[in-house]
């Protein structure tokens, strides 16, 4: 059993996009097919009607945003299909500034009067927000720009016939019952087109076609007063059905679901100190609740503290430039141009254009996450004049605010890969795919567990274990960092549903990372009986 | 397009009639063998607060979903835009997935019509709950935290207030109808001490706005804010826990997968009985426990009934210890011989108990963690149930009965399942949240498994 080169070779194969991302190379535009959608003109007029009540009700700045979003899902077991489901959401939202106070209303009335009712809506929440103000909202200032914008892809997944769709889902559950000992397989598909039409006060009027797929495959192993799962990790991705063609589930779910017999037979792990390999398909998740969630700047000076915690990088006076996050050959990257990933667009939800940004550079915190609001409580420790652009609604329903673009691990210098990271390792866990997580409010202590793991012994993969979980604080955890994988290792994976906000609201995010070692860290084992 | 035509529902929620017409027009679109029509027409107001309001907001909405079912094969659209040209395009849709989907051989027809237990959980002062009103209440929320958090300088509070009014109606093509209204207010609040050091936490959720007090959740926060300040490491390891009602209301509901029957009878639950088949009639936790959800329950208000029109009743899930029953989808309890019973937590949830306050509970504990509540729960292993998590927003630690000092957090890896084996004492129900009644718990060695620098 082989399972580092195997991975490595997988890795390798599967991310011929990523790494064309890393190079800003990208896809070839040619072979897009699909055209972005022209503004509706009835949404423009629409929006028009809101702002023009906004501004009469004394708005010095109002934005609208029309929302079509379409969403298909197929879930499958076995042999069956337990689900097919088409949703479309259709809305418009309205949101005031008024004496420096927000205010938000949406409908799904989508007349003139519909319009016009929520921007008197939103306008009257402004005014009733004055009852608690200790702050005005300023916003940075952004260039208006029109314009439309789609995802790339080849195929649009909501024009594939939903057969072909559920015929690969079963082919794939075909594959792994084949294998002896499975005795549940579940597959599934998550497909969104979102049409968005933004319109400010200020002149800005975008329309944006953003296409998401989500594939989704897990197989269980019944054994005598045991089971064990195994999920392979697919990505979601911002790319078309040309993206889950290429992962060829039937041919692949054979080979995965072999990987939950394994686990029935595989040892227990000794709880202790052990060196850590983590695969990118595990690390992208440590990364997003480790680094990603404690550099959105909304966190940070509190306005998320009700919900989703704070951030121990805080008070940013003393974090910015000053907090030592890692090593030296450490660097990640916030960017919403990156090819084939779930966060990007040509704008935000404010308008402002697309960014990348170092989050840490060397080792070394240096910015956050930011929107047009939050620019003045930080410009003065990083001379960032504009907003980073990470304003997001997920709805038409939804007011924007503050979420995460895909936060990524810049790959090492020498482009070494598992392999060469598992020879150099003398005892320690390779971790696989993401399992449970869970981190503390200010993204300090953290636990994670995985899909599977394989024990290192003097350089060599010497078997499976079973009921892992590593836990550790962040900075201690990123610090004992010593050995990552070059731009030859580099997968992009990801989440569709990243939950914040009151009301939450779910976020889709990428994160690309590299294999990388982490020294000493604690393993514990999750087996329990009383 | 379309659109244009929308001939939406106003503002206000549907009506029963209003319900009805709707529903009976999509039915009319309809060529299908059976088809049925989820309708939810909702009103939501939002007040969001970090020392000032931060966002508020204001949404109307209504959305259906049709479910087409063409000989044994079935699938579902839904939408939002209500004119007759998207009604019928969505219908049309529902019965293509249909007709593209394979045959269901779990398939289930459409029930017949039903009679439900009627359920009031319509409050109109809740519906009625505008911008300004909630803003007065936050603003009260964040005077009560900044007096009663004076002794710890300029206290930082942050929270939210939502609303929510909801008409949800089922109708199929055998002439089944159900239509229920709900509303709810639910309000939280963090306290934070300016030091960095302490951190509180309070919430109220109720169908009835006038059963939250928004001063008091406010004084609450603030007091836990201040007697958390500078809190002490001690060796993580087994303890005795004093949980809050709230701290079990972020435990108990996660029992539901190992409640679902069919995992099991697959053998893929902790109710899995080894050899095959279920634990159902064995004692599986404390004889102090009894767990059941009512959805007429005074304290629970639930759904009468589930998104395919079946009555929800009161079910006892566990009694006196002994797990009585597992939730059974209609096909399931068919194939088994059981009772359809809807999921676990349609009727709401509640875990019985005695006459304790929490102050008593710890006053009988001779040392120990008292835990206002949880954070970040997520599941290690489906056949214990075990979960990890940390502890949030005030733990301090019991001796000889009393607290004697606020504590760092701790990371944690428990069962709700087998804590409840280790059952020291239980205190008096109370509505937690919305469709949740639970008491303060005193648990045996409950494992806290590392530290948390986190506030």
């Amino acid at each position: 059993m082989s399972p580092t080169r195997r991975d490595f070779l997988k890795t390798t194969a599967a991310t011929a996009a990523s790494l064309a991302a890393i190079r800003g190379l990208g896809l070839d535009p040619a072979a897009q097919t699909v055209a972005p959608s022209p503004p509706d003109p009835f949404a423009i007029e629409l929006a028009m009607e809101a702002l023009t009540v906004a501004r009469g009700a004394g708005a010095s700045y109002a934005d609208v945003r029309i929302g079509r979003y379409r969403r298909q899902s197929i879930i499958t077991r076995e042999r069956q299909v337990s689900g097919v489901s088409d949703n479309e959401s259709y809305g418009l939202g309205v949101r005031t500034l008024i004496n420096g106070c927000w205010g938000f209303a949406a409908t799904s009335t989508m007349t003139r009067a519909g319009a016009q009712n929520a921007a008197r809506d939103a306008a009257v929440l402004s005014r009733a927000a004055r009852t608690l103000q200790n702050r005005r909202v300023e916003l940075a200032p952004v260039t208006p720009v029109t314009g439309t914008w789609i995802t790339p892809v080849r195929r649009d997944p909501m024009e594939v016939p939903v057969e072909d769709k559920i015929a690969l889902l079963l082919a794939s559950n075909e594959g792994a019952l084949k294998v002896k000992g499975i005795r549940f397989v579940n597959s599934g598909l998550a497909l969104l087109r979102e049409v968005k039409t933004l319109v400010t006060s200020e002149g800005t009027s975008v329309t944006q076609t953003l296409i998401r797929v989500g594939p989704t495959f897990s197989a269980t192993a019944v054994a005598p007063g045991d089971f064990q799962s195994f999920a392979e990790e697919i990505a979601p991705r911002g790319e078309g059905w040309e993206y889950v063609e290429s992962l060829d589930m039937p041919g692949n779910a054979e080979r995965w679901a072999s990987m939950a017999v394994e686990k029935l037979a595989a040892r227990s792990v000794e709880a202790g100190t052990w060196d850590l390999i983590v695969e990118p398909t595990n690390l992208w998740l440590t990364l997003h609740e480790s680094i990603g969630h404690p550099t959105e700047l909304d966190r940070a000076i509190g306005e998320e503290a009700n919900y989703a915690g704070t951030s121990f990088i805080a008070p940013p006076e003393k974090m910015i430039g000053q907090l030592k996050y890692g090593p030296g050959f450490m660097n990640v990257q916030a960017d919403r141009t990156q090819e084939g990933s779930l966060s990007r667009v040509a704008w935000d939800d404010e308008g402002v254009p697309a960014d990348r940004w170092l989050l840490i550079e060397k080792g070394i915190f240096k910015d956050y996450q930011t929107t047009r609001e939050q620019v003045a409580r930080i410009q003065k420790l990083t001379g960032v004049n504009r907003s980073h652009g990470c304003s997001f609604a997920d709805s038409w329903d939804a007011v924007q605010f503050q979420r995460m673009p895909n936060v990524s691990l810049l790959p090492g210098d020498r482009d070494i890969g598992l392999d060469d990271i598992v020879a150099d390792t003398e005892r320690g866990i390779v971790v696989k795919h993401s399992g449970s997580w869970s981190i503390d409010h200010q993204r300090y202590n953290f636990q994670f567990s995985g899909q599977a793991f394989h024990e290192v012994r003097k350089g060599k993969v010497v078997g499976m274990l079973r009921d892992v979980a590593y836990q550790s604080t962040t900075p201690v955890f990123w610090n004992s960092m010593d050995m990552i994988g070059g731009k030859s290792s580099y997968w992009l994976g990801g989440a569709f549903n990243d939950g914040k906000g009151e009301p939450s609201q779910i976020n889709s995010v990428s994160h690309g990372c590299v294999p990388a070692r982490f020294r000493n860290v604690t393993i514990l084992n999750t087996r329990r009986s009383s | 397009m379309s659109a244009r035509q929308a001939a939406g529902p106003g503002d206000g929620l549907l009506t029963r009639d209003q319900a009805k017409a709707l529903a009976d027009r999509v039915l009319s679109f309809s060529a299908g063998d059976q088809t049925r029509v989820n309708i939810t027409s909702e009103r939501d107001g939002n007040t969001r607060f970090a020392e000032s309001i931060t966002t508020s907001g204001g949404v109307t909405n209504t959305s259906l979903t049709v479910t087409v079912t063409i000989g044994r094969r079935r699938a579902s659209a839904s939408t939002n835009v209500l004119d007759e040209a998207s009604l019928k395009r969505t219908v049309e849709l529902a019965a293509r997935l249909a007709r593209l989907s394979p045959e269901d051989p779990e398939f289930m027809p459409e029930l017949e019509p039903q009679s439900y237990a009627t359920v009031n959980a319509f409050v109109e002062r809740t519906a009625d709950l505008n911008p300004e009103a909630r803003a007065t209440a936050v603003k009260r929320v964040v005077d009560s935290a900044v007096e009663e958090g004076k002794p710890a300088g300029a206290i930082f509070v942050a929270g939210f207030l939502e609303t929510h009014a909801r008409a949800t109606a089922v109708a199929n093509s055998n002439g089944l109808f159900a239509y229920h209204r709900t509303t709810d207010a639910d309000l939280s609040v963090t306290a934070r001490t300016p030091d960095g050091t302490g951190s509180g936490w309070a919430s109220a959720g109720s169908r009835d706005w006038g059963a939250v007090d928004p001063a008091r959740l406010g004084r609450v926060a603030a007091q836990k804010a201040v007697a958390s300040r500078n809190p002490q490491a001690i060796e993580p390891g087994m303890y005795t826990a004093v949980l809050e009602p709230q701290a079990v209301t972020d435990l108990i509901p996660l029992l539901g997968g190992a409640l679902n029957a069919r995992n099991a009878d697959e053998g893929r639950s902790a109710f899995s009985k080894p050899g095959g088949g279920t634990r159902i009639g064995e004692k599986v936790v404390d004889e102090r426990v009894t767990l059941y959800s009512d959805p007429a329950d005074p304290g629970l208000l639930g759904a009468p009934f589930d998104n395919e029109g079946l009555p929800i009743g009161r079910i006892v899930w566990i009694e006196k210890g002994v797990l009585r029953n597992l939730a059974y989808t209609r096909f399931w309890a068919q194939k088994q011989g059981g009772r359809p019973t809807g999921g676990v937590l349609a009727g709401g949830l509640a875990l019985a108990g005695g006459t304790k306050s929490t102050e008593e509970l710890i006053a009988g504990c001779p040392r120990g963690v008292l835990v206002t509540h949880f954070f970040y729960i997520r599941a290690l292993d489906p056949r214990t149930v075990l979960q990890t998590g940390l502890t949030r927003d005030g733990a301090f630690l019991i001796e000889n009965g009393t607290i004697t000092r606020p504590l760092k957090n701790f990371r944690w890896n428990e069962s709700p399942l087998l804590m409840l084996n280790r059952l020291e004492d239980i205190g008096r129900p109370e509505p937690t949240a919305v469709g949740r009644m639970m008491p303060a718990l005193r648990i045996g060695n409950f494992n806290f498994t590392s530290l948390s620098d986190a506030v």
